[in-house]
């Protein structure tokens, strides 16, 4: 039997059987078998001794479980990690960021409390899965749609609180922000609730965001201060039509112009849809769905002269290759963005796009699907990325598999630091990351994705470009330790530039949050003080976001 | 790894070939169901235990049709030796569905027992091991 550091058998014992009290004893997993089921599906340190690995899982049902749980888990002081719908993919999935954590599985916690479709909210639990609402919502015939990320079977909650994103209207795609109210079993056992939840008989929970005095809820986001049991989130009402649009731009220096443009009409309101850039001409999928269609059919095949022309562009550039678009009507840059509301709104606000794009650059071309209001036909018939209609789905997971004749993996990793929206950055982040791979032996060395021939960021936040980079795990241990070392090699260069990670791994999660250095890391010595009051113990997901309780701080140095 | 640094250095993969695929003006990709939900409500109702189990957890990557990511995937590994949909497969048996679902394989995670229950995954075996009894429309 395994158990956590610094816990002898006895004590893991009856702290188990107290847990069995609690939840009952098919809810305890304390096999090996049953815990290879808490590792990360996708880690790049998979056998290696510093694998992520939980000594025990308990699956509570209720909040009281979860409070009965943490309760145990104080008096035997055993580490937890909390886990929504462990689908955390490539973010460490269901495994533990401290070894020898018992997982608290929140899967079983599958009510959706309340939707309601005059007030266009949810309230979830954390087992409560995209496609679990979305079926709900169809079966009941509830005229809102949800945000979806690119895979449906992940948590409303867990997502949220990992700062996960989706491919809707912006004020729904930044899934934490789109949160109002939270419920929360806290290390010593109580529940509390934030917002409007904090006044018994509110009706207003999931429609006032910010309660009274501090907000709190940000504290319960990537980090380990209490367990989420309920969250409400705002949804969208259900348009009536939505109409997916497509500028083309000819020119590599239209690329300022292009992003300008996009920034103006994003935070006017005037195109609230996923503004996604792409680079035909350089073969540079920049819509997820173009991504996807090539998870499922292969690369786009260019004929050798196009190929020759991009293996030779510098930073994305070359004056024959921009000419070669120009007389083969291939756009250097694409900008898709989808519109939702009434027709006529929709076709407006397009056209007044298509004037505003018109007016500053020069060549400029337009394509749309027109005003459409089916949306299962119009996902059904691959016009647009159904994540973009609120339909979840699983498409994305054609990634590493071996469907278009790509090459299978075992899992992925992503680099995705945040850069400033604009053409300067964009071309700046390209020419640091491509100059260290070229520079730096150990960069060579990994396969990576999507830097080169020019790496597009993902527009999904606003206000700011997240610069995605891709790194394969593959069944060879010794390419994905030199993966893990490039990641971190990268972490510092972006660090170095102002550009650090919005989301990643445990594995890294140390190191990131050590470059949110600013005066000698007041932002993190500032959690580990709110860690120590509130969970003084340290049982909840030690090590989550770089946060330790006292007893493993200076192990973790 | 050579394959993959190719990849890596020019964004998408080297395939010399004279045609180039538009990337506008889709064919259709073929008529899927979008979800359980769209699984017609009696047949949903009449459907067997394993069935279920399938349609809640398996059919968005395994369903039949060119849109599925494991149906796609397992076209390409199988070419015509076999049937890529896992439904009309004949050689599955519970121990090998079990394997699956336990343990994964590339990027297919494994599936915990808050996910799918032992007692759902003997089911969703049979089921696809095409080995249950018919189930009457009046049982759950």
């Amino acid at each position: 039997m395994r158990t956590p550091p610094g816990i002898s058998p006895a004590t893991f014992a009856s702290a188990l059987q107290e847990f069995a009290n609690v939840v009952g004893k098919e809810w305890v997993f304390t096999s090996d078998e049953d815990l290879d089921l808490y590792r990360d599906a996708y880690s790049p340190l998979r056998g290696e001794p510093d694998e992520r690995k939980a000594a025990g899982a308990v699956a509570p049902r209720t909040v009281e479980e979860v409070q009965g749980v943490v309760r145990v888990a104080n008096k035997y002081r055993i580490p937890l990690y909390t886990i929504s719908t462990g689908r955390n993919l490539g973010y460490g999935g269901s495994a533990p960021a401290y070894s020898g954590s018992v997982v608290v599985d929140l899967k079983r916690m599958t009510q959706i409390i309340e939707v309601s479709d005059s007030q266009h909210y949810a309230i979830v639990e954390p087992g409560v899965s995209y496609f679990d609402l979305f079926n709900y919502v169809k079966e009941k015939g509830l005229k809102v749609w949800l945000d979806v990320p690119d895979p449906g079977w992940g948590s409303l909650v867990g997502n949220a609180l990992d700062h996960g994103v989706g491919h809707t209207a912006s004020r729904f795609r930044n899934h934490f922000d789109a949160h109002c109210g939270m419920e929360v079993v806290l290390a010593n056992g109580e529940i509390m609730r934030t917002g409007m939840g904090a006044l018994p008989n509110s009706k207003t929970w999931a429609t006032y965001k910010m309660g009274y005095g501090p907000i709190v809820d940000g504290l319960f986001s990537q980090s380990n201060f209490g367990i989420v049991t309920k969250m409400g989130i705002w949804l969208m009402p259900e348009p009536e039509a939505f109409l997916q649009a497509r500028v083309m731009v000819p020119a590599y220096g239209d690329l300022h112009e292009l992003v300008e443009i996009q920034k103006y009409v994003e935070n006017l309101g005037l195109a609230p849809g996923a503004p996604e850039l792409g680079s035909p001409l350089l073969g540079a999928a920049g819509d997820t769905k173009s991504l996807v269609d090539i998870f499922f059919k292969g690369p786009p095949k260019f004929d050798k002269q196009h190929m020759d022309l991009i293996a030779g562009s510098k930073l994305g550039y070359s004056a024959q290759l921009e000419q070669y678009g120009r007389d083969n009507k291939i756009p250097y840059w694409t900008l898709s963005t989808t519109f939702y509301g009434p027709r006529k709104v929709v076709e407006a606000q397009w056209e007044a796009l298509q004037d505003i794009v018109s007016a500053r650059i020069k060549g400029a071309r337009f394509e749309s699907t027109g005003a459409l209001t089916d949306r299962y036909e119009a996902a059904r018939k691959g016009l647009i990325y159904p994540q973009n209609l609120g339909i979840p789905n699983l498409d994305f997971f054609a990634m590493g598999t071996s469907a278009g004749g790509n090459q299978p993996t075992r899992g992925h990793l992503f680099f995705s630091p945040v850069i400033p929206q604009s053409a300067e950055a964009i071309l700046e982040a390209n020419r640091v990351f491509s100059k260290a791979v070229n520079d730096i032996p150990l960069l060579q060395k990994v396969p990576m994705f999507n830097l080169r021939p020019f790496s597009l960021p993902s527009p999904f936040f606003e206000r700011s470009y997240m610069f995605v980079l891709g790194f394969p795990v593959l069944d060879d241990p010794e390419i994905n330790k030199a993966t893990v070392a490039a990641f971190r090699e990268l972490i510092r260069i972006g660090a170095d530039h102002g550009w650090a990670e919005y989301r990643t791994s445990p594995i890294f999660q140390d190191q990131v949050m050590g470059v949110y250095s600013y005066n000698d890391n007041a932002l993190l010595r500032f959690h580990e003080a709110i860690k120590d009051v509130i969970d003084p113990n340290g049982i909840l997901s030690p090590g989550r976001y770089g946060i330790w309780p006292k007893h493993l701080r200076e192990a973790a140095r | 790894m050579k394959g993959w640094i190719a990849i890596g250095v020019v964004a998408i993969a080297v395939a010399g070939c004279s045609s180039q695929e538009s990337s506008s003006g889709e064919t259709a990709e073929g008529d899927r169901p979008v979800l359980t939900a769209s699984v017609p409500k009696d047949e949903m109702a009449s459907a067997s235990p394993g069935k279920k189990v399938f349609y809640r957890w398996c059919v968005e990557c395994h369903g039949d049709g060119p849109r599925y990511p494991g149906t796609a995937s397992l076209a390409v590994k199988y070419g015509k030796d076999m049937p890529a949909p896992l439904e009309q497969r004949k050689d599955l048996t519970p121990e090998s569905v079990a394997l699956f679902v336990r343990q994964g394989v590339s990027v297919m995670p494994p599936f915990r027992k808050t996910e799918i229950t032992d007692a759902e995954l003997a089911a969703l075996g049979a089921y696809l091991s095409h080995n249950e009894e018919a189930v009457a429309p009046s049982a759950k």
